[in-house]
């Protein structure tokens, strides 16, 4: 029986991860209808900021997790510049096929710029401790703090992004974008300027999802963001693409299916659950467990 | 009344559909016989293109049956529609645009190809038979709607009128019974519609087709139309002929918004 | 008269293609002992006919049926065990000892025909549920379509990550099975040959007849080519599965031509050259929706990605820029948002070489340039 609790906790912790990454794809995702697969790839970047900014943030008498601030801060700027560099262009000339080309090329690029850059090379870092050890024993089961933080800190987020989507002006300008740019235009929202902003929080919800990340496991490379993103894309697909309480209930059914494969069956066979969960439920309901299925227009 | 005892081209019972509650199209009936040429009309929104995605198999009814030649075409996808007789164009037209001109209606004759794989691997006998065949015809029916100088050119390069022609002559190549033409005119200046008018009317002398028109432009339908249909929030409120149509009150506080 | 002409193109063609491949023997015959030849030219030979059918066959799915699949090294990865543990089980069955002979030849085109089969299977059991997706929906479900099947692989008993690793039962390939030695390459350059052209000229049947039409009319539009009578789910599929069979095929060519597999190289994320996205790299360079252009695009970038590796002007070059070149990945991501950037439609567009129209195509290719010349000198004077 406490196996079956630990497997539900680690699931639950890992679902968590899944979705703050998932919220960012949704979010890119559900306002200019690309899969934005240089997503994955921004986690590496904050991953790797914050390794060289914890050392910076402990000597100043910070606390390591400070170091997240930078992160974000870099992490916005890089996704922001993939909008501008990459995609926009590409969005005006291209169709969806070239705009999916495009996001993969994105992140085939920013992995091999990284292995390129002599800081960072292709062997992995590893970081030093983020949160206090330790947790809170029930009975047999035991909670980590890391995994408390974490769990508690992707509620808050999403909480925080569906409020701002409903309630404020910048959300509905995005929920506007989203379904109607010209629409939207001649309501007299700057599109480009929602996509951009859509963006940056995104590729900052990146940089948290690398602190929580690194903070179970402490290992940087740079090709983590791949599997990682994918699988958290796969999240955002499972819950419905460009819902965020969907990118959430995606994140958590992935992290559950995979702490379970892995605790109960086997941890190689893992990833095979994954998608084949994924493909089950595209099947069944190709919009995903909580999206709504729109036909073409004849 | 010998009509009755002919079996309809195009018959529909009760035919509906819903969307999330909102019914919009509810209790169809028409009936069309071979040769006719009948007009369905209503102002924007009234349902017209929902009835033609119902009558092609892109929308499943929630309601009533379609009947083609008698037979029902309940739960048939639209290839099957297609294959049973039913052809149409589009509102907002759907050339294949990367595609040539004489290639667009070929594609059209595919479901009437026999060939196999192995055919057409080994270009067999077969293989070039049906391929001679098939670009014979083609050109035929390019010649009917006067394209047949285009035979080699990109169909997104034709000019607009002629796009709207070309869609015509792909239609008429899957070798239907029934033609639904989805505001054919629309955007055509006066000259380009009096050409397509021309068209309409060889082609159903030609090929004794039955044709269902929806338009948007009241003097065209009442000129061409034996009989016409009205419809408006997805119901019939008459059908009759021309000048029947033309007098009766409830289409013109439809149109006027009354 | 336009049949005479086809029938003509076909013979010129033919005749090339055999004047070529006898020439190509001799050149075989009288190199092939030692050397460069032995050591380089032909390995890499091997390595091109395999990335060519490979991109050939993507862009039947990518560029003629307009579908994106991310899963495309899911089905080569299925022909390469498959060729593999046939040509394995054959050897152990005493079927053939030597690899020379009639019977090492019969059973070397039978894996790589047994390659191809089974991964079209494979590729209908994928089509039949994936392509009720459209556009990103497809790219995903495929990708996790590639993923589940090399993870099947991995974990299967007789083939996993060891089963034909070395150290293994199995052994090196090499030793057993069709894996083929530098001298074997040479001696079974034609058999690559020939597979290639054959598989190139299937495409080229397949694009060229009611099938090729009907592909592209759904790349087009799929709902006016539902309602132009075409049983698209059908086509889609039928495709899908055609285009999985060459996968496999270039598999087991690439079973041919390694010592070992391993189901890592065949990988989503794997960061080497056989990746699905690498091979999407190449259909976009050489333009989707041409079969000469995906032949043109694998040969260059395999070139890019020998010249990368192994050219002596690499280490001519300054360091950093030779820092660069130590991961060519980067080198075709940047290559991959330049083409699509500038020149979406790829190197050849929907362009097909053919012998018959070469005189005709260049002609009209300098007209063209004539013409924008002179237009741009028009837009200079009026501006």
């Amino acid at each position: 029986m406490s196996t079956f609790f630990q497997t539900l906790i680690v699931g639950l912790r890992l679902g968590s991860i899944y979705a703050l990454i998932a919220l960012g794809y949704t979010m890119v995702y559900g306002i200019i209808r690309l899969i934005n697969f240089a997503h994955g790839d921004f986690i590496m970047v904050g991953g790797y900021t914050m390794i060289f900014t914890i050392p910076l943030a402990l000597r100043m008498g910070l606390p390591a997790w400070a170091a997240v601030l930078a992160g974000v801060v870099v992490c916005v700027l890089v996704g922001v510049g993939t909008e501008l560099i990459a995609y926009r262009p590409v969005r005006k000339t291209g169709t969806a096929m070239t705009a999916l080309i495009t996001a993969i090329a994105m992140s085939l690029f920013l992995e091999n710029l990284a292995q390129a850059i002599p800081a960072i090379g292709p062997n992995p870092k590893v970081s030093s401790q983020i949160f206090a050890s330790g947790g809170i024993n029930i009975g047999s089961v035991t909670m980590e703090y890391t995994t408390i933080i974490t769990i508690v800190i992707s509620a808050v987020v999403m909480v925080i992004l569906y409020e701002f989507t409903q309630k404020t002006r910048l959300g509905r300008a995005m929920r506007c974008v989203s379904e109607d740019k010209a629409a939207a235009t001649l309501m007299g929202i700057n599109v480009n300027h929602t996509i951009l902003l859509t963006f940056a929080i995104g590729s900052g919800l990146a940089a948290v999802a690398a602190l929580m990340y690194m903070a179970q496991y402490p290992k940087v490379y740079t090709t983590m963001g791949s599997l990682l993103g994918l699988k958290a894309f796969v999240s955002a697909v499972l819950g419905g693409i460009g819902i965020i309480p969907g990118a959430v209930l995606g994140g958590v059914v992935i992290g559950l299916v995979e702490s379970f494969t892995t605790s109960y069956i086997s941890s190689s066979m893992a990833d095979t659950f994954v998608f084949l969960i994924l493909i089950i439920v595209l099947v069944i309901k190709p919009a995903g467990i909580m999206g709504k299925n729109v036909g073409e227009k004849v | 009344m010998a009509e009755t005892e002919r079996v309809p081209v195009l018959e529909t019972r009760k035919l509906g559909i819903s969307f999330g509650g909102l019914k919009a199209v509810n209790d169809f009936n028409i009936k069309i016989y071979q040769g006719e040429l009948v007009g369905l009309i209503g102002p924007n929104g009234a349902g017209k293109t929902t009835v033609f995605n119902l009558l092609t198999g892109v929308y499943a009814p929630t309601e009533g049956t379609v009947l083609l030649n008698g037979v029902p075409l309940n739960g048939k996808k639209t290839h099957q529609f297609v294959a049973a007789g039913v052809a149409r164009t589009f509102q907002n037209i759907r050339l294949f645009k990367q595609m040539s001109v004489i290639d667009n209606v070929r594609t059209a004759f595919t479901k009437d190809i026999r060939y196999n794989l192995f055919d057409a691997t080994f270009r067999t006998k077969k293989f070039w038979q049906t391929e001679k065949a098939i670009t014979e015809k083609a050109m035929e029916l390019l010649a009917i709607c006067h394209l047949e100088d285009k035979a080699d050119v990109l169909a997104s390069s034709l000019p607009y009128g002629q796009q709207r022609k070309l869609e015509i002559a792909r239609a008429l190549a899957t070798d239907m019974k029934l033609l639904l033409l989805d505001e054919p005119a629309a955007g055509m200046n006066p000259t380009e519609t009096a050409e397509l008018l021309e068209c309409i009317n060889t082609i159903r002398d030609r090929f004794g087709i039955a044709i269902l028109l929806i338009e948007h432009d009241m003097s065209l339908v009442m000129n061409v139309c034996e009989r016409i249909q009205v419809i408006d929030y997805g119901q019939t409120i008459a059908s009759g002929l021309p000048a029947e149509i033309a007098a009766n009150p409830k289409v013109i506080a439809a149109y006027l918004g009354q | 008269m336009k049949k005479n002409k086809t029938g003509f193109g076909y013979l010129l063609n033919t005749i090339v293609i055999i004047l070529l491949f006898t020439a190509f023997q001799i050149l075989t015959g009288v190199f092939g002992a030692e050397g460069p030849f032995k050591l380089v030219i032909v390995p890499c030979l091997w390595q091109c006919c395999y990335l060519i059918i490979l991109a050939a066959s993507l862009n039947l799915v990518l560029g003629f049926l307009g579908q994106l699949s991310l899963g495309h090294c899911g089905f080569m990865a299925i022909g390469a065990y498959t060729a593999a543990l046939l040509s394995l089980a054959c050897e152990r069955a005493g079927v053939f000892q030597e690899k020379e002979g009639a019977v090492f030849i019969l059973v070397l085109f039978g894996c790589i025909l047994a390659a191809g089969i089974l991964a079209a299977l494979v590729g209908l059991l994928v089509g039949v549920p994936a392509l009720r997706l459209k556009g990103d929906y497809l790219a995903i479900i495929t990708l996790g379509f590639g993923m589940i099947i090399v993870n099947i692989i991995n974990n299967l008993p007789f083939c996993g990550q060891d089963g034909l690793g070395q150290g293994s039962a199995a052994a090196s390939l090499y030793k057993n099975g069709l894996g083929f030695g530098s001298k074997g390459k040479v001696a079974f350059l034609w058999v690559a040959l020939l597979v290639t052209i054959v598989c190139i000229a299937l495409m080229f049947m397949f694009i060229r007849s009611k099938y090729g039409r009907a592909i592209k009319a759904i790349r087009d539009d799929e709902i006016a080519a539902s309602a132009s009578g075409i049983n698209t789910a059908y086509y889609k599929v039928f495709t899908f599965a055609y285009s999985a069979f060459f996968a496999g095929i270039a598999g087991a060519l690439y079973a041919c031509a390694n010592a070992t597999l391993s189901t890592s190289s065949f990988a989503f994320t794997n960061g080497g050259i056989l990746n699905s996205t690498f091979v999407v790299v190449m259909v976009v360079l050489g333009g989707m929706g041409s079969i000469t252009g995906s032949v043109v695009a694998a040969v260059i970038m395999f070139l890019v990605n020998y010249q990368i590796k192994n050219g002596s002007w690499v280490s001519a070059l300054p360091a950093s820029i030779q820092g660069v070149f130590e991961y060519p990945m980067l080198v075709y991501a940047i290559v991959l948002i330049v083409v699509i950037l500038f020149r979406p439609k790829g190197i050849f567009g929907t362009y097909e070489f053919s012998l018959m129209n070469l005189g005709k195509d260049m002609k009209a290719s300098l007209a063209r340039k004539r013409a924008e010349r002179a237009e741009r000198k028009g837009a200079k004077s009026h501006g």
